[in-house]
């Protein structure tokens, strides 16, 4: 299956990535390649099986309920590139 | 005075003697290390960062960097995560810690674990100490070249889809990726989170065995781990007999094995059958034809939801933009080189709307199929082997411009990572002068049959562990 320079930006809009445009071109011949050799999973007849989200067969893991301290608020904040007041601070949400 | 110490030929075992015999300080010890890294790591470039005064008592060890570290810093080899200093530890950096084992420093990686050379570095990458002008697999190419360079005694990687196990038989060690749950992701830097997992690379059986007797079983902050049904035993015995070993005809006929691999993994198994095991063919008819792509569905999937944290707000560097939406795309576009880039870009199509059931739904139920093929082979086998690399390592550059020849890299690894089970990669020979592993598989749980398998096999073929050019 094709995928087209309009997909590419769609796709990587939905993932927050700013691609160039150069970055557009170069995926979407790749990301063409890498589709086509992994979609012979079209290949086989799935009918009836179940699909495999964890290898180990655990149902139900609990834990007693202990209460911990939580991370301090300045080691919380220690790698943020912007922080004030206690809090992460980014600009502003565009509109 | 203190003895002198070779580090390419100690053990940790060794180490470990010398220690409680009160022949060498541990302070000692691990000056011997950072020694040889001064000396040879220019060259090789294995770690990104060293330590100066660690703590503890034992034998020092390197870890892989997406491995947290209290204090030293973890950037899983991304530019998105220099400068990076975690506030907490991951569980097994702890029970090192608590285990007494000083850390070396943290090694050179493919960015974010996505790779089989370690050329995705953001760093640089490591060089193959058999031959600087060759990778050491990836990738963890950091911790398993360290550890054959003689820069560490024993290291920890992470495998997704054959990163401790390639580089380990690139580099000619043994690397063990255990069966998932076994081992605690709580402080790992996510990449696909049903099939990471942390494991030992060391120059012996023994002494990856004793390293993962000291961080396997359950950890109340994993909720996917396990504890072991029996405690880890340090194999001795020499012999075979009793052990049913199958060959699968598609790992061992694959397409793209080197004859020179081919030829020392028969040898290999014709050993083993020397030492008493019984040898029969089997098959896994869809494992490998449909193993590598059913991987790169699901790992990149499970990858552009673990990377959606690196948004530019709690930590890494920040593009400034007007808008926080500028920000954080902006952000990203800088911070991550091309293969997180092309793995988020295609999890992220694999998942959206109007492909998930054809994409990422096919693949977890292909990956019900790999396991039940895997189960029904170890029902008549107790362990399964195969190279655990189609070649030798391979020159620098010769495969960084073509995504899927790096792919093709893990095509014997990658299949029974899909379905959980433990893979130990022993080093067995060599071809055109460079170590070729051999993949020894078992089933979930089962790392003391693959400890005794592998030691059994590793004396008798006598491989020497030391890079021939540093002997």
């Amino acid at each position: 299956m094709a995928i087209s320079r309009e997909e590419v930006q769609h796709v990587a809009r939905l993932a927050w990535l700013a691609l160039s445009p150069e970055e557009i071109e170069r995926f979407a011949g790749e990301l063409d390649k890498i589709l086509d050799a992994i979609g012979i999973v079209a290949e086989l007849d799935l009918d009836g099986v179940q699909p495999t989200s964890h290898p180990l067969d655990l149902v139900n893991v609990w834990d007693d309920d202990v209460p911990r301290d939580s991370l301090p608020r300045e080691d919380v904040l220690a790698n943020a590139p912007l922080a004030d007041g206690g809090l992460f601070k980014v600009p502003t949400w565009r509109q | 005075m203190a003895p002198v110490i070779d580090t390419l030929r100690l053990t940790a075992e060794g180490a470990k003697g010398l220690l409680e015999r009160g022949e060498i300080s541990a302070a000692e010890l691990h000056a011997a290390y950072l020694d040889a890294i001064g000396v040879r790591d220019e060259e090789l470039h294995c770690f990104l960062s060293t330590v100066d005064r660690p703590e503890g008592a034992g034998v020092p060890i390197a870890l892989k960097d997406v491995i947290s570290t209290k204090g030293v810093e973890t950037t899983a080899g991304s530019k998105i995560l220099s400068g990076y200093v975690p506030v907490f530890d991951s569980t097994v950096a702890a029970r090192c810690k608590d285990a007494g084992l000083p850390l070396l420093g943290k090694t050179n990686l493919d960015e974010f674990a996505m790779g089989s050379s370690t050329e995705n570095s953001a760093f640089g990458p490591t060089r193959n100490p058999w031959d600087p002008t060759r990778v050491p697999g990836g990738s963890g190419g950091g911790s398993a070249a360290a550890v054959s360079a003689g820069l560490a005694p024993w290291a920890l990687g992470s495998d997704t889809g054959g990163s401790i196990k390639q580089p380990s038989a690139l580099c000619g060690n043994v690397g063990l990726r255990p069966t998932y749950g076994t081992v605690s992701r709580y402080g790992i830097v996510a990449f696909a989170s049903s099939l990471d997992q942390v494991g030992p690379v060391a120059k012996t059986v023994r002494d990856v065995a004793l390293l993962y007797s000291l961080i396997a079983g359950r950890d109340p902050l994993d909720s996917t781990t396990a504890e072991l049904p029996e405690p880890v035993r340090l194999p001795e015995a020499d012999s075979l007999a009793g052990v049913r070993i199958g060959v699968p005809t598609e790992l061992n006929e694959a397409e793209g094995i080197e004859p020179g691999v081919a030829v020392a993994v028969e040898r290999a198994i014709a050993l083993a059958e020397e030492l008493g095991a019984e040898v029969g063919a089997c098959s896994l008819p869809r494992s490998v034809r449909y193993g590598m792509p059913c991987y790169y569905l699901i790992a990149p999937a499970e990858a552009s939801s673990n990377l959606a944290r690196y948004d530019g707000v709690r930590y890494g560097p920040r593009v400034e933009d007007e808008s926080y939406q500028e920000m954080v795309e902006r952000t990203r576009d800088e911070g991550f080189g091309d293969e997180p880039k092309r793995r988020i870009m295609l999890g992220t199509y694999a998942l959206s709307a109007g492909y998930y059931d054809a994409y990422y739904g096919r693949a977890q139920k292909v990956r019900t199929l790999i396991g039940e093929e895997h189960r029904e082979a170890l029902e008549q086998f107790d362990v399964l082997v195969s190279p655990t690399s189609p070649t030798v390592a391979f020159p620098i550059g010769e495969r960084a411009a073509d995504p899927l020849a790096m792919y093709l890299s893990d095509v014997l690894t990658i299949p029974s990572n899909l379905a959980g089970l433990p893979g130990l990669s022993i080093p067995c020979g060599l071809s055109e002068g460079l170590p070729v592993g051999l993949q020894l598989i078992g089933p979930q749980f089962g790392e003391n049959l693959l400890f005794r398998v592998g030691h059994a096999l590793e004396q008798a073929l006598e491989f020497d562990t030391v890079p021939e050019r540093l002997r």
